[in-house]
Protein backbone atom coordinates (compact mmCIF):
# COMPACT_ATOMS: atom_id res chain seq x y z
CA UNK A 1 0.00 0.00 0.00
CA UNK A 2 2.87 2.35 0.88
CA UNK A 3 4.48 1.73 -2.49
CA UNK A 4 1.17 2.44 -4.26
CA UNK A 5 0.85 5.72 -2.38
CA UNK A 6 4.44 6.57 -3.31
CA UNK A 7 3.63 6.10 -6.99
CA UNK A 8 0.46 8.17 -6.62
CA UNK A 9 2.54 10.89 -4.93
CA UNK A 10 4.86 10.85 -7.93
CA UNK A 11 1.87 11.19 -10.29
CA UNK A 12 0.51 14.07 -8.23
CA UNK A 13 3.93 15.78 -8.25
CA UNK A 14 4.03 15.44 -12.04
CA UNK A 15 0.58 17.01 -12.43
CA UNK A 16 1.60 19.85 -10.17
CA UNK A 17 5.11 20.55 -11.48
CA UNK A 18 4.29 20.13 -15.17
CA UNK A 19 1.42 22.63 -14.84
CA UNK A 20 -1.36 20.20 -15.80
CA UNK A 21 -3.13 20.59 -12.47
CA UNK A 22 -3.20 24.37 -12.79
CA UNK A 23 -4.62 24.12 -16.33
CA UNK A 24 -7.35 21.78 -15.07
CA UNK A 25 -8.27 24.06 -12.17
CA UNK A 26 -8.46 27.11 -14.46
CA UNK A 27 -10.50 25.13 -17.01
CA UNK A 28 -13.12 23.87 -14.56
CA UNK A 29 -13.35 27.18 -12.67
CA UNK A 30 -13.89 29.04 -15.95
CA UNK A 31 -16.53 26.53 -17.07
CA UNK A 32 -18.23 26.84 -13.69
CA UNK A 33 -18.37 30.64 -13.94
CA UNK A 34 -19.30 30.64 -17.61
CA UNK A 35 -22.61 28.79 -17.12
CA UNK A 36 -24.40 31.35 -14.90
CA UNK A 37 -22.57 34.20 -16.67
CA UNK A 38 -23.97 33.14 -20.04
CA UNK A 39 -27.47 32.87 -18.57
CA UNK A 40 -27.11 36.20 -16.79
CA UNK A 41 -25.90 37.93 -19.96
CA UNK A 42 -28.67 36.54 -22.20
CA UNK A 43 -31.25 39.37 -21.57
CA UNK A 44 -28.57 42.00 -22.10
CA UNK A 45 -27.43 40.27 -25.32
CA UNK A 46 -31.01 40.25 -26.63
CA UNK A 47 -31.38 43.94 -25.70
CA UNK A 48 -28.22 44.82 -27.61
CA UNK A 49 -29.36 42.80 -30.60
CA UNK A 50 -32.99 43.97 -30.43
CA UNK A 51 -32.65 46.61 -33.18
CA UNK A 52 -30.98 44.33 -35.67
CA UNK A 53 -33.48 41.57 -34.86
CA UNK A 54 -36.37 44.04 -35.32
CA UNK A 55 -35.07 44.83 -38.81
CA UNK A 56 -35.34 41.11 -39.56
CA UNK A 57 -38.93 41.12 -38.34
CA UNK A 58 -38.28 39.55 -34.95
CA UNK A 59 -39.65 41.41 -31.99
CA UNK A 60 -37.83 40.90 -28.74
CA UNK A 61 -40.03 41.20 -25.70
CA UNK A 62 -38.81 40.92 -22.11
CA UNK A 63 -36.43 37.96 -21.71
CA UNK A 64 -36.51 36.23 -18.33
CA UNK A 65 -33.87 33.70 -17.35
CA UNK A 66 -33.83 31.17 -14.53
CA UNK A 67 -31.48 28.59 -13.04
CA UNK A 68 -32.67 26.19 -15.74
CA UNK A 69 -30.87 28.26 -18.41
CA UNK A 70 -27.68 28.16 -16.41
CA UNK A 71 -27.96 24.38 -15.89
CA UNK A 72 -28.68 23.91 -19.60
CA UNK A 73 -25.48 25.81 -20.28
CA UNK A 74 -23.70 23.58 -17.72
CA UNK A 75 -24.63 20.41 -19.63
CA UNK A 76 -23.69 22.08 -22.95
CA UNK A 77 -20.25 23.07 -21.71
CA UNK A 78 -19.35 19.77 -20.05
CA UNK A 79 -18.28 18.01 -23.29
CA UNK A 80 -15.73 20.79 -23.74
CA UNK A 81 -14.37 20.12 -20.24
CA UNK A 82 -14.23 16.36 -20.80
CA UNK A 83 -12.49 16.68 -24.19
CA UNK A 84 -9.92 19.08 -22.73
CA UNK A 85 -9.38 16.71 -19.79
CA UNK A 86 -8.80 13.69 -22.06
CA UNK A 87 -6.50 15.67 -24.37
CA UNK A 88 -4.46 16.84 -21.41
CA UNK A 89 -4.22 13.45 -19.68
CA UNK A 90 -4.10 11.03 -22.62
CA UNK A 91 -0.30 10.85 -22.49
CA UNK A 92 -0.15 9.76 -18.84
CA UNK A 93 0.89 6.22 -19.87
CA UNK A 94 2.30 6.71 -23.37
CA UNK A 95 4.81 9.36 -22.29
CA UNK A 96 6.30 6.81 -19.91
CA UNK A 97 6.48 4.19 -22.68
CA UNK A 98 8.24 6.72 -24.94
CA UNK A 99 10.82 7.84 -22.42
CA UNK A 100 11.34 4.44 -20.80
CA UNK A 101 10.89 5.77 -17.27
CA UNK A 102 8.65 2.85 -16.30
CA UNK A 103 11.43 0.37 -17.05
CA UNK A 104 13.46 1.39 -14.00
CA UNK A 105 10.30 1.27 -11.88
CA UNK A 106 9.51 -2.29 -12.95
CA UNK A 107 13.08 -3.46 -12.54
CA UNK A 108 12.74 -2.61 -8.86
CA UNK A 109 10.05 -5.22 -8.42
CA UNK A 110 7.19 -2.70 -8.41
CA UNK A 111 4.09 -4.51 -9.59
CA UNK A 112 2.50 -3.44 -12.85
CA UNK A 113 -1.00 -3.52 -11.38
CA UNK A 114 0.05 -0.79 -8.94
CA UNK A 115 1.14 1.48 -11.79
CA UNK A 116 -2.22 0.93 -13.46
CA UNK A 117 -4.13 1.46 -10.21
CA UNK A 118 -2.24 4.64 -9.33
CA UNK A 119 -2.63 6.22 -12.76
CA UNK A 120 -6.29 5.22 -13.22
CA UNK A 121 -7.18 6.38 -9.67
CA UNK A 122 -5.48 9.71 -10.20
CA UNK A 123 -7.37 10.30 -13.45
CA UNK A 124 -10.71 9.39 -11.85
CA UNK A 125 -9.99 11.59 -8.82
CA UNK A 126 -8.88 14.55 -10.97
CA UNK A 127 -11.96 14.29 -13.19
CA UNK A 128 -14.24 14.03 -10.14
CA UNK A 129 -12.56 16.97 -8.40
CA UNK A 130 -12.71 19.16 -11.53
CA UNK A 131 -16.26 18.15 -12.31
CA UNK A 132 -17.61 18.81 -8.83
CA UNK A 133 -15.66 22.05 -8.59
CA UNK A 134 -17.37 23.20 -11.80
CA UNK A 135 -20.73 22.02 -10.45
CA UNK A 136 -20.16 23.74 -7.08
CA UNK A 137 -19.36 27.08 -8.71
CA UNK A 138 -22.38 26.93 -11.03
CA UNK A 139 -24.64 25.80 -8.19
CA UNK A 140 -23.42 28.61 -5.91
CA UNK A 141 -23.98 31.34 -8.51
CA UNK A 142 -27.35 29.87 -9.48
CA UNK A 143 -28.49 29.84 -5.86
CA UNK A 144 -27.35 33.45 -5.49
CA UNK A 145 -29.05 34.77 -8.65
CA UNK A 146 -32.04 32.45 -9.01
CA UNK A 147 -33.62 29.38 -7.47
CA UNK A 148 -32.11 25.92 -8.07
CA UNK A 149 -35.28 24.09 -7.03
CA UNK A 150 -36.88 24.75 -10.44
CA UNK A 151 -34.61 22.07 -11.93
CA UNK A 152 -36.11 18.54 -11.74
CA UNK A 153 -33.81 15.67 -10.66
CA UNK A 154 -30.82 18.02 -10.75
CA UNK A 155 -28.49 15.88 -8.62
CA UNK A 156 -29.37 12.75 -10.57
CA UNK A 157 -28.70 14.49 -13.90
CA UNK A 158 -25.37 15.77 -12.61
CA UNK A 159 -24.39 12.31 -11.32
CA UNK A 160 -25.27 10.77 -14.70
CA UNK A 161 -22.89 13.13 -16.52
CA UNK A 162 -20.18 12.51 -13.91
CA UNK A 163 -20.51 8.73 -14.42
CA UNK A 164 -20.33 9.23 -18.21
CA UNK A 165 -17.06 11.13 -17.72
CA UNK A 166 -15.68 8.36 -15.49
CA UNK A 167 -16.51 5.81 -18.18
CA UNK A 168 -14.71 7.84 -20.87
CA UNK A 169 -11.66 7.94 -18.57
CA UNK A 170 -11.72 4.16 -18.13
CA UNK A 171 -11.77 3.93 -21.95
CA UNK A 172 -8.77 6.23 -22.03
CA UNK A 173 -6.98 3.91 -19.54
CA UNK A 174 -7.81 0.83 -21.63
CA UNK A 175 -6.49 2.40 -24.82
CA UNK A 176 -3.41 3.67 -22.97
CA UNK A 177 -2.64 0.03 -22.14
CA UNK A 178 -3.32 -1.15 -25.68
CA UNK A 179 -1.70 1.66 -27.65
CA UNK A 180 1.84 2.95 -27.81
CA UNK A 181 1.18 6.53 -28.82
CA UNK A 182 -0.92 9.37 -27.55
CA UNK A 183 -2.66 9.73 -30.91
CA UNK A 184 -3.81 6.08 -30.79
CA UNK A 185 -5.21 6.56 -27.28
CA UNK A 186 -7.23 9.58 -28.43
CA UNK A 187 -8.35 7.82 -31.61
CA UNK A 188 -9.43 4.68 -29.73
CA UNK A 189 -11.29 6.54 -26.98
CA UNK A 190 -12.92 8.92 -29.47
CA UNK A 191 -14.00 6.08 -31.76
CA UNK A 192 -15.81 4.17 -29.01
CA UNK A 193 -17.62 7.29 -27.75
CA UNK A 194 -18.54 8.20 -31.34
CA UNK A 195 -19.80 4.68 -31.96
CA UNK A 196 -22.16 4.94 -28.99
CA UNK A 197 -23.32 8.39 -30.15
CA UNK A 198 -24.13 6.93 -33.56
CA UNK A 199 -25.92 3.97 -31.98
CA UNK A 200 -27.88 6.46 -29.88
CA UNK A 201 -29.33 7.94 -33.07
CA UNK A 202 -31.33 4.76 -33.63
CA UNK A 203 -34.59 4.94 -31.64
CA UNK A 204 -34.25 1.26 -30.67
CA UNK A 205 -30.86 1.87 -29.03
CA UNK A 206 -31.32 5.44 -27.76
CA UNK A 207 -32.28 4.52 -24.22
CA UNK A 208 -29.61 1.88 -23.71
CA UNK A 209 -26.34 3.57 -24.65
CA UNK A 210 -24.09 5.50 -22.22
CA UNK A 211 -24.31 8.69 -24.29
CA UNK A 212 -27.89 9.28 -23.13
CA UNK A 213 -26.39 10.16 -19.73
CA UNK A 214 -25.13 13.40 -21.25
CA UNK A 215 -28.68 14.57 -21.92
CA UNK A 216 -29.11 16.19 -18.51
CA UNK A 217 -31.22 19.03 -19.92
CA UNK A 218 -34.15 16.63 -20.65
CA UNK A 219 -34.03 15.50 -17.04
CA UNK A 220 -33.98 18.93 -15.42
CA UNK A 221 -36.82 20.20 -17.65
CA UNK A 222 -38.80 17.05 -16.80
CA UNK A 223 -38.96 16.00 -20.48
CA UNK A 224 -37.66 12.53 -19.58
CA UNK A 225 -38.26 10.50 -16.48
CA UNK A 226 -35.50 9.36 -14.17
CA UNK A 227 -36.31 5.69 -14.86
CA UNK A 228 -35.17 6.05 -18.50
CA UNK A 229 -31.62 6.73 -17.29
CA UNK A 230 -31.37 3.84 -14.83
CA UNK A 231 -30.47 1.10 -17.32
CA UNK A 232 -27.83 3.12 -19.24
CA UNK A 233 -26.40 4.27 -15.90
CA UNK A 234 -25.91 0.70 -14.66
CA UNK A 235 -24.69 -0.37 -18.12
CA UNK A 236 -22.12 2.45 -18.15
CA UNK A 237 -20.82 1.53 -14.68
CA UNK A 238 -20.46 -2.11 -15.82
CA UNK A 239 -18.66 -1.00 -19.01
CA UNK A 240 -16.27 1.14 -16.95
CA UNK A 241 -15.47 -1.73 -14.57
CA UNK A 242 -15.01 -4.02 -17.59
CA UNK A 243 -12.53 -1.57 -19.20
CA UNK A 244 -10.45 -1.43 -16.00
CA UNK A 245 -10.63 -5.20 -15.44
CA UNK A 246 -9.48 -5.95 -19.00
CA UNK A 247 -6.65 -3.41 -18.67
CA UNK A 248 -5.01 -5.37 -15.82
CA UNK A 249 -3.98 -8.56 -17.69
CA UNK A 250 -3.21 -6.54 -20.84
CA UNK A 251 -0.87 -4.24 -18.93
CA UNK A 252 0.77 -7.21 -17.20
CA UNK A 253 1.67 -8.67 -20.62
CA UNK A 254 2.57 -5.38 -22.29
CA UNK A 255 6.03 -5.19 -23.87
CA UNK A 256 7.99 -2.13 -22.83
CA UNK B 1 27.61 -20.18 -5.56
CA UNK B 2 26.13 -18.70 -8.75
CA UNK B 3 23.96 -15.64 -8.29
CA UNK B 4 22.58 -15.87 -11.84
CA UNK B 5 21.96 -19.06 -13.77
CA UNK B 6 20.65 -19.03 -17.33
CA UNK B 7 19.88 -22.36 -18.97
CA UNK B 8 19.19 -23.01 -22.64
CA UNK B 9 17.60 -19.63 -23.35
CA UNK B 10 15.90 -19.13 -26.72
CA UNK B 11 14.37 -15.98 -28.16
CA UNK B 12 13.00 -15.13 -31.62
CA UNK B 13 12.04 -11.74 -32.99
CA UNK B 14 9.91 -12.62 -35.99
CA UNK B 15 11.96 -14.98 -38.13
CA UNK B 16 15.24 -13.91 -36.53
CA UNK B 17 16.57 -16.14 -33.78
CA UNK B 18 18.46 -13.84 -31.42
CA UNK B 19 19.25 -16.31 -28.62
CA UNK B 20 20.01 -19.93 -29.52
CA UNK B 21 20.18 -21.94 -26.32
CA UNK B 22 22.22 -19.48 -24.28
CA UNK B 23 23.58 -20.98 -21.05
CA UNK B 24 25.48 -18.90 -18.52
CA UNK B 25 26.43 -18.85 -14.84
CA UNK B 26 27.54 -15.75 -12.99
CA UNK B 27 29.47 -16.45 -9.77
CA UNK B 28 28.63 -14.45 -6.66
CA UNK B 29 30.77 -11.35 -5.95
CA UNK B 30 32.32 -11.31 -9.41
CA UNK B 31 32.44 -8.44 -11.88
CA UNK B 32 31.20 -10.34 -14.87
CA UNK B 33 31.84 -8.97 -18.35
CA UNK B 34 29.18 -10.00 -20.84
CA UNK B 35 30.91 -9.33 -24.14
CA UNK B 36 29.48 -9.33 -27.62
CA UNK B 37 29.20 -7.31 -30.79
CA UNK B 38 26.31 -4.90 -31.28
CA UNK B 39 23.20 -6.97 -31.92
CA UNK B 40 24.69 -10.13 -30.38
CA UNK B 41 21.77 -10.44 -27.93
CA UNK B 42 23.23 -8.89 -24.77
CA UNK B 43 20.37 -6.47 -24.12
CA UNK B 44 17.77 -9.11 -25.02
CA UNK B 45 19.31 -11.49 -22.47
CA UNK B 46 19.32 -8.79 -19.79
CA UNK B 47 15.73 -7.77 -20.48
CA UNK B 48 14.66 -11.41 -20.14
CA UNK B 49 16.56 -11.66 -16.82
CA UNK B 50 14.72 -8.52 -15.66
CA UNK B 51 11.34 -9.99 -16.64
CA UNK B 52 10.78 -7.27 -19.24
CA UNK B 53 10.84 -9.66 -22.21
CA UNK B 54 9.36 -13.12 -22.57
CA UNK B 55 11.72 -15.96 -23.48
CA UNK B 56 10.58 -18.58 -26.00
CA UNK B 57 12.26 -21.33 -23.98
CA UNK B 58 14.78 -21.82 -21.20
CA UNK B 59 15.00 -20.97 -17.53
CA UNK B 60 16.59 -18.26 -15.41
CA UNK B 61 17.19 -18.11 -11.67
CA UNK B 62 18.45 -15.12 -9.71
CA UNK B 63 19.67 -15.98 -6.20
CA UNK B 64 17.80 -19.27 -6.52
CA UNK B 65 14.49 -17.60 -7.47
CA UNK B 66 12.87 -18.26 -10.86
CA UNK B 67 12.35 -15.34 -13.23
CA UNK B 68 8.79 -15.21 -14.62
CA UNK B 69 7.82 -12.71 -17.33
CA UNK B 70 5.46 -9.98 -16.13
CA UNK B 71 6.00 -10.85 -12.45
CA UNK B 72 8.61 -8.65 -10.92
CA UNK B 73 9.11 -10.04 -7.41
CA UNK B 74 12.55 -11.46 -8.26
CA UNK B 75 13.60 -7.97 -9.36
CA UNK B 76 13.94 -7.00 -5.70
CA UNK B 77 17.23 -8.94 -5.85
CA UNK B 78 18.40 -6.98 -8.89
CA UNK B 79 19.64 -3.46 -9.53
CA UNK B 80 19.52 -2.31 -13.15
CA UNK B 81 21.50 0.36 -14.93
CA UNK B 82 20.58 0.78 -18.62
CA UNK B 83 22.88 2.41 -21.20
CA UNK B 84 20.80 5.60 -21.15
CA UNK B 85 18.80 5.67 -17.91
CA UNK B 86 15.63 7.77 -18.01
CA UNK B 87 14.29 9.45 -14.89
CA UNK B 88 11.36 11.70 -14.07
CA UNK B 89 12.73 15.11 -15.11
CA UNK B 90 10.54 17.05 -12.69
CA UNK B 91 12.19 15.44 -9.65
CA UNK B 92 15.51 16.16 -7.96
CA UNK B 93 18.06 13.35 -7.49
CA UNK B 94 17.14 13.10 -3.79
CA UNK B 95 13.41 12.94 -4.59
CA UNK B 96 13.99 10.24 -7.20
CA UNK B 97 15.94 8.06 -4.78
CA UNK B 98 13.25 8.55 -2.12
CA UNK B 99 10.64 7.52 -4.68
CA UNK B 100 12.67 4.42 -5.61
CA UNK B 101 13.10 3.52 -1.94
CA UNK B 102 9.38 3.88 -1.26
CA UNK B 103 8.30 1.72 -4.19
CA UNK B 104 10.76 -1.01 -3.15
CA UNK B 105 9.33 -1.02 0.38
CA UNK B 106 12.35 0.38 2.25
CA UNK B 107 11.63 2.16 5.52
CA UNK B 108 11.88 5.99 5.58
CA UNK B 109 14.97 6.24 7.83
CA UNK B 110 16.82 3.67 5.70
CA UNK B 111 15.87 5.58 2.54
CA UNK B 112 17.23 8.82 4.01
CA UNK B 113 20.53 7.28 5.14
CA UNK B 114 21.09 5.15 2.06
CA UNK B 115 20.22 7.86 -0.47
CA UNK B 116 22.50 10.39 1.26
CA UNK B 117 25.29 7.81 1.30
CA UNK B 118 24.82 6.88 -2.38
CA UNK B 119 24.49 10.46 -3.61
CA UNK B 120 27.78 11.23 -1.89
CA UNK B 121 29.33 8.11 -3.48
CA UNK B 122 28.31 9.12 -6.99
CA UNK B 123 29.21 12.77 -6.50
CA UNK B 124 25.69 14.18 -6.53
CA UNK B 125 25.55 14.95 -2.81
CA UNK B 126 24.99 18.69 -3.08
CA UNK B 127 22.88 18.57 -6.24
CA UNK B 128 19.58 20.40 -5.66
CA UNK B 129 18.52 20.93 -9.28
CA UNK B 130 15.86 18.92 -11.04
CA UNK B 131 16.98 15.96 -13.19
CA UNK B 132 15.87 17.71 -16.42
CA UNK B 133 19.05 19.82 -16.19
CA UNK B 134 21.42 16.87 -15.66
CA UNK B 135 24.18 15.93 -18.12
CA UNK B 136 24.41 12.37 -19.45
CA UNK B 137 27.25 11.57 -17.05
CA UNK B 138 25.26 12.87 -14.08
CA UNK B 139 22.29 10.75 -15.14
CA UNK B 140 24.51 7.68 -15.39
CA UNK B 141 25.87 8.32 -11.89
CA UNK B 142 22.34 8.75 -10.58
CA UNK B 143 21.55 5.51 -12.41
CA UNK B 144 24.16 3.69 -10.35
CA UNK B 145 22.79 5.22 -7.15
CA UNK B 146 19.21 4.13 -7.90
CA UNK B 147 20.38 0.66 -8.90
CA UNK B 148 22.24 0.15 -5.62
CA UNK B 149 19.66 1.77 -3.34
CA UNK B 150 17.91 -1.41 -2.22
CA UNK B 151 21.21 -3.31 -1.77
CA UNK B 152 20.63 -5.74 -4.68
CA UNK B 153 22.45 -9.05 -4.84
CA UNK B 154 23.00 -8.57 -8.57
CA UNK B 155 23.73 -5.31 -10.36
CA UNK B 156 23.02 -5.50 -14.11
CA UNK B 157 24.71 -2.79 -16.17
CA UNK B 158 23.77 -2.70 -19.83
CA UNK B 159 26.58 -0.96 -21.71
CA UNK B 160 26.81 1.71 -19.01
CA UNK B 161 29.76 3.51 -20.61
CA UNK B 162 28.82 3.37 -24.28
CA UNK B 163 27.14 6.80 -24.36
CA UNK B 164 29.73 8.62 -22.26
CA UNK B 165 32.79 10.75 -22.96
CA UNK B 166 36.19 9.49 -21.66
CA UNK B 167 35.87 11.38 -18.36
CA UNK B 168 32.36 10.07 -17.71
CA UNK B 169 33.48 6.55 -18.66
CA UNK B 170 36.37 6.65 -16.21
CA UNK B 171 34.04 7.85 -13.43
CA UNK B 172 31.51 5.07 -14.04
CA UNK B 173 34.18 2.34 -14.18
CA UNK B 174 35.69 3.58 -10.94
CA UNK B 175 32.25 3.54 -9.34
CA UNK B 176 31.65 -0.01 -10.48
CA UNK B 177 35.01 -1.02 -9.03
CA UNK B 178 33.98 0.59 -5.74
CA UNK B 179 30.70 -1.30 -5.50
CA UNK B 180 32.08 -4.76 -6.33
CA UNK B 181 32.44 -5.51 -2.61
CA UNK B 182 28.72 -4.91 -2.04
CA UNK B 183 27.22 -6.86 -4.93
CA UNK B 184 27.81 -9.00 -8.02
CA UNK B 185 28.12 -6.90 -11.17
CA UNK B 186 26.99 -8.19 -14.56
CA UNK B 187 28.41 -5.76 -17.06
CA UNK B 188 27.50 -5.96 -20.75
CA UNK B 189 29.72 -4.16 -23.20
CA UNK B 190 31.58 -4.25 -26.47
CA UNK B 191 34.32 -1.95 -25.14
CA UNK B 192 37.02 -4.49 -24.32
CA UNK B 193 39.34 -2.11 -22.50
CA UNK B 194 36.56 -1.51 -19.93
CA UNK B 195 36.32 -5.26 -19.36
CA UNK B 196 40.09 -5.66 -18.95
CA UNK B 197 40.02 -2.87 -16.41
CA UNK B 198 37.31 -4.09 -14.04
CA UNK B 199 36.10 -7.62 -14.78
CA UNK B 200 37.07 -10.79 -12.94
CA UNK B 201 35.03 -13.12 -15.16
CA UNK B 202 33.82 -12.93 -18.74
CA UNK B 203 31.52 -14.59 -21.24
CA UNK B 204 31.75 -14.05 -24.99
CA UNK B 205 28.37 -13.97 -26.69
CA UNK B 206 28.23 -14.49 -30.41
CA UNK B 207 25.49 -15.55 -32.73
CA UNK B 208 23.04 -16.14 -29.87
CA UNK B 209 25.18 -18.45 -27.74
CA UNK B 210 28.01 -18.16 -25.23
CA UNK B 211 31.22 -19.33 -26.91
CA UNK B 212 33.72 -18.89 -24.14
CA UNK B 213 33.29 -18.21 -20.45
CA UNK B 214 35.39 -18.31 -17.30
CA UNK B 215 37.70 -16.30 -15.07
CA UNK B 216 39.40 -13.62 -17.15
CA UNK B 217 42.89 -14.48 -15.84
CA UNK B 218 42.44 -18.18 -16.68
CA UNK B 219 41.20 -17.44 -20.19
CA UNK B 220 44.10 -15.12 -20.86
CA UNK B 221 46.52 -17.75 -19.56
CA UNK B 222 44.98 -20.47 -21.72
CA UNK B 223 45.34 -18.49 -24.92
CA UNK B 224 48.92 -17.41 -24.20
CA UNK B 225 51.08 -18.27 -27.23
CA UNK B 226 54.82 -17.85 -27.12
CA UNK B 227 55.13 -15.30 -29.83
CA UNK B 228 57.77 -12.60 -30.11
CA UNK B 229 58.45 -9.42 -32.01
CA UNK B 230 62.01 -8.70 -33.08
CA UNK B 231 63.29 -5.37 -34.34
CA UNK B 232 66.92 -5.08 -35.54
CA UNK B 233 68.55 -1.69 -35.41
CA UNK B 234 69.48 -1.81 -39.13
CA UNK B 235 66.79 -2.58 -41.66
CA UNK B 236 69.40 -4.42 -43.78
CA UNK B 237 69.64 -7.12 -41.09
CA UNK B 238 66.01 -8.10 -41.69
CA UNK B 239 66.97 -10.02 -44.84
CA UNK B 240 69.80 -11.84 -43.04
CA UNK B 241 67.43 -12.93 -40.27
CA UNK B 242 64.72 -14.02 -42.72
CA UNK B 243 67.27 -16.05 -44.64
CA UNK B 244 68.45 -17.83 -41.48
CA UNK B 245 64.94 -18.29 -40.02
CA UNK B 246 62.46 -18.73 -42.88
CA UNK B 247 59.61 -19.32 -40.37
CA UNK B 248 59.80 -15.71 -39.23
CA UNK B 249 57.28 -13.36 -40.75
CA UNK B 250 57.70 -9.64 -41.40
CA UNK B 251 55.16 -7.41 -39.62
CA UNK B 252 56.34 -4.24 -41.32
CA UNK B 253 59.54 -2.94 -42.88
CA UNK B 254 61.30 -2.82 -39.46
CA UNK B 255 59.91 -5.75 -37.47
CA UNK B 256 59.69 -9.55 -37.60
CA UNK B 257 57.35 -11.86 -35.75
CA UNK B 258 58.08 -15.44 -34.75
CA UNK B 259 56.63 -18.22 -32.62
CA UNK B 260 58.61 -20.37 -30.19
CA UNK B 261 57.01 -23.46 -31.77
CA UNK B 262 58.78 -23.15 -35.10
CA UNK B 263 61.61 -20.77 -34.33
CA UNK B 264 63.54 -21.26 -31.10
CA UNK B 265 64.14 -18.05 -29.15
CA UNK B 266 67.60 -19.11 -27.94
CA UNK B 267 68.69 -19.96 -31.51
CA UNK B 268 67.57 -16.52 -32.65
CA UNK B 269 69.42 -14.84 -29.76
CA UNK B 270 72.56 -16.91 -30.42
CA UNK B 271 72.43 -16.03 -34.13
CA UNK B 272 72.11 -12.29 -33.47
CA UNK B 273 74.98 -12.50 -30.93
CA UNK B 274 77.23 -14.43 -33.37
CA UNK B 275 76.58 -12.02 -36.24
CA UNK B 276 76.71 -9.01 -33.91
CA UNK B 277 73.28 -7.81 -35.10
CA UNK B 278 72.21 -4.93 -32.85
CA UNK B 279 68.57 -5.14 -31.71
CA UNK B 280 66.21 -2.27 -30.85
CA UNK B 281 63.46 -4.47 -29.52
CA UNK B 282 62.65 -8.04 -28.53
CA UNK B 283 59.20 -8.32 -27.04
CA UNK B 284 57.02 -11.22 -25.97
CA UNK B 285 53.47 -10.79 -27.28
CA UNK B 286 50.98 -10.89 -24.41
CA UNK B 287 47.52 -12.15 -25.32
CA UNK B 288 44.89 -9.41 -25.31
CA UNK B 289 41.18 -9.61 -24.75
CA UNK B 290 40.78 -8.25 -28.24
CA UNK B 291 42.68 -11.18 -29.75
CA UNK B 292 40.62 -13.57 -27.65
CA UNK B 293 37.42 -11.89 -28.79
CA UNK B 294 38.52 -12.05 -32.41
CA UNK B 295 39.29 -15.78 -32.01
CA UNK B 296 35.72 -16.30 -30.82
CA UNK B 297 34.04 -14.11 -33.38
CA UNK B 298 36.11 -14.78 -36.50
CA UNK B 299 35.41 -18.47 -37.20
CA UNK B 300 31.66 -17.82 -37.01
CA UNK B 301 31.84 -14.70 -39.12
CA UNK B 302 33.88 -16.61 -41.69
CA UNK B 303 31.22 -19.35 -41.81
CA UNK B 304 28.48 -16.72 -42.15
Amino acid sequence: MRSLLAFMKKEWMEQLRCGRLMILIILFVLLGIMNPAMAKLTPWLFEVMADSLAESGITVTEVTVSALDSWTQFFKNLPLGLIAFVLLQSSIFTKEYDTGTLMLVFTKGFERIKVLTAKASLLLILWSAGYWLCFGITCGYNAYFWDNTVAHNLMFAVICWWIFGLWVITLCVLFSVLAKSNAHVLAGTGSIVLLFFLLGMFPQCREYVPTILTDGASLIYGARSLQVYLFPLIFTVILGIFCLAVSIPLFRQKKL
Amino acid sequence: MDILQITNLHKHFGSKEVLKGLTLSVPEHSVFGFIGKNGAGKTTTMKIVLGLLKADAGSITVAGENVVYGQTSVNRQIGYLPDVPEFYPFMTAQEYLSFCGEITGMNPSEIRTRSRELLELVGLGGEKHRIKGFSRGMKQRLGIAQALLHRPKLLICDEPTSALDPVGRKEILELLLTVRDQTTVLFSTHILSDVERICTDVAFLNNGTVHLTGALADLMQSCRTEEYILEPENVTDLATLLQAFPNMGPINENQLRFSQRNCNLFDVLAFTADRRIPLTKLERLEPSLESLFMQVVRPLDARA
